[in-house]
């Protein structure tokens, strides 16, 4: 009995590292063991036929920090972040509160605020170029309706960037509904039937009861909303492909641009890892939320 | 004065409604009028498919639409068989080491492979897969997400029919063919929709790995038809934008409530 036991747990044992063997090799390949070629790269100098490259420790991250167009790419991308996470999850929010009330016209309301998910980020593009283009795009052609003048809102450095991040609240907004929407279909009718016995308003109703009922997707969305800010950035090759001067430009265009144009793969290696640094720190917040998040059930 | 603020809410929804769908429905509009009529909003000028004809000469369409599905399909075919697996073990063996590798794989979620792109690409050229639709979808294969919904999707399943299948003489791939993966059904449409969705919008490293027309996806073809620097006038680029998402579109209009509550299975899970 106790040898069949043995034997029992052995197989589970070698059975579960050979099914986990296809995915683990696979992780390796293309996450784990990328990581740490990137640092490993970054610690180098950019190797030319007449000079092979040698360690130089960190010196390409201090490269980065005098260089100003990173320091502007960073900013740009905190704008991007601030702007983008608190208005899309605001949004989201109205958006579900409206598509779960009796409004009329749900159902096409509902349809309306999600359309967005499913669209490319390339497409979605396309189809705001035409609303930016100067003189005959539809901003301009509303716009001259009362007399405004006609703005170049890709081409000039004050407006690029938010015209981007408009493109990518209308993106995201849809999405983040539904996580809403589902968070606000488990809130028990009690709750409202015991708010209204007690006299209290829809406006308090919201606010004291479903507002704090809906904080753990909140936070839920939010680190969706911080991988976004990093990650959403296909709208950039259609719509200002960073420019003009740099000044839509955001990270990870710059590590493509870095290392797909200027062919400079050390320092794009050393602005991954500075990435992948602050994503560490949001998986880390998002752990110590999501232990918060199972006491609360 | 409650009345007045509904209507004053209705209103307000139904706005803002009209215009997240405006961009799509003015480029779909577009894409059925001349040039010059869009530009004008000539609201009742002709109809014509001239724009669709142009559009449809301008690039390998037909090429770009299977590539996509190709890309779609056998990266949805490896993540279901790598999650599948790794899910089961994960959720219902137990051997030591596994919570050390759970993490491990808990870490990828962070670890997006957007970011990765230089290393990944130096890998994929490495392997010779580099202008592939393999190379393109290799790094998604072992998703993490994936092996994650798996493993929470068969750990739900009452150890009492994996008994009764053992007795019954099954083998471990028996049961997990017979058993497991019948019962998770559900969590396997729902992360198919969300997988196909993901990878037929998917635009930063197909662009990095394909290099001709015969393994572009239609996402990286659509840029390069819509680059400013080919001249291509707003009708005709609102005709390729509308054909290329029309077959996603279509499917989520009809498929709606499958696909809203697909994304809520696979985010709440």
């Amino acid at each position: 009995m106790q040898s069949y036991v043995n034997l029992h747990n052995r197989r589970k044992i070698i059975y579960g590292w050979l099914l986990l063997s296809p995915a683990a090799l696979l992780l390796t390949t293309f996450a784990f063991y990328p990581s740490i070629a990137t640092l490993w790269a970054s610690v180098f100098s950019r190797g030319t036929r007449r000079k092979p490259s040698k360690f130089i420790g960190g010196e390409n991250y201090a490269d980065l920090f005098s260089d100003p167009t990173f320091l502007l790419v960073v900013k740009n991308n905190l704008i991007y972040a601030a702007a983008t996470i608190p208005v899309s999850i605001i949004i989201a929010l109205s958006m579900a509160l409206w598509a779960n009330s009796k409004l009329p016209a749900r159902g096409f309301i509902r349809t309306a605020y999600f359309t967005p998910t499913v669209l490319p980020m390339i497409a979605a593009a396309n189809l705001w170029l035409f609303f930016y283009t100067p003189g005959f795009g539809v901003l301009d052609q509303i716009g001259s309706l009362f007399g405004f003048q006609s703005v170049n809102w890709l081409g000039q450095p004050e407006t690029a960037l938010w015209a981007v991040i408009i493109v990518t609240i209308w993106k995201e907004a849809g999405f983040f509904m539904i996580f809403y929407l589902a968070a606000l279909q488990t809130i028990p009718p009690e709750l409202k039937e015991a708010s209204d016995i007690e006299g209290a308003g829809r406006w308090t109703y919201t606010r004291r009861i479903v507002l704090p009922l809906l904080m753990p997707t909140t936070l839920f969305i939010m680190v969706n909303a911080m991988i976004n800010s990093v990650k959403l950035i296909d709208h950039l090759f259609i719509l200002t492909k960073g420019g003009p001067s740099d000044a839509s430009k955001l990270i990870l265009y710059y590590i493509w641009e870095m290392a797909f144009a200027f062919f400079d793969a050390p320092h794009a290696a050393a602005l991954t890892i500075l990435v992948l640094a602050v994503l560490a720190t949001v998986a880390a917040i998002q752990f110590l939320f999501i232990d918060r998040r199972t006491h609360y059930q | 004065m409650t009345r007045f603020y509904g209507k004053i809410e209705a209103a307000g929804a139904i706005l803002l409604a009209l215009i997240w769908i405006s961009p799509l429905v003015y480029a779909f509009w577009a894409a059925f009028h001349s040039t010059s009529d869009a530009v004008n909003f000539n609201l009742f000028s002709p109809w014509t498919l001239e724009n669709f004809r142009v559009a449809w000469d301008g690039a390998p369409w037909i090429r770009y639409f299977l590539n996509t599905f190709m890309l779609v399909t056998v990266v949805l075919i490896g993540q279901f068989i790598l999650t599948t697996l790794a899910g089961f073990s994960f959720a219902k063996l137990d051997f030591p080491g596994k919570d050390f590798v759970f993490i491990l794989v808990l870490m990828q979620l962070f670890i997006l492979p957007e970011v990765l792109i230089v290393e990944n690409y130096a890998m994929v050229s490495r392997l010779g897969l580099f202008d592939s639709i393999l190379g393109v979808g290799m790094p998604y294969m072992a998703s993490a997400f994936g092996i994650f919904l798996m493993r929470q999707s068969f750990k739900s399943v009452p150890i009492e029919l994996h008994e009764a299948a053992q007795v019954e003489g099954c083998g471990i791939f028996g049961i997990l063919w017979k058993v497991y993966v019948p019962l998770a059904r559900p969590t396997y449409i729902a992360y198919a929709l969300v997988s196909v969705s993901t990878h037929w919008n998917n635009f930063l490293w197909p662009l990095i790995v394909t290099n001709s027309p015969d393994t572009r996806p239609l996402t990286v073809g659509l840029s390069i038809f819509a680059a400013p620097e080919n001249g291509v006038d707003i009708s005709i680029i609102s005709a390729a934008t509308i054909m290329s998402v029309a077959p996603l579109l279509v499917a989520f209009l009809l498929f709606q409530r499958h696909f809203v509550q697909a994304f809520l299975r696979a985010g709440i899970k």
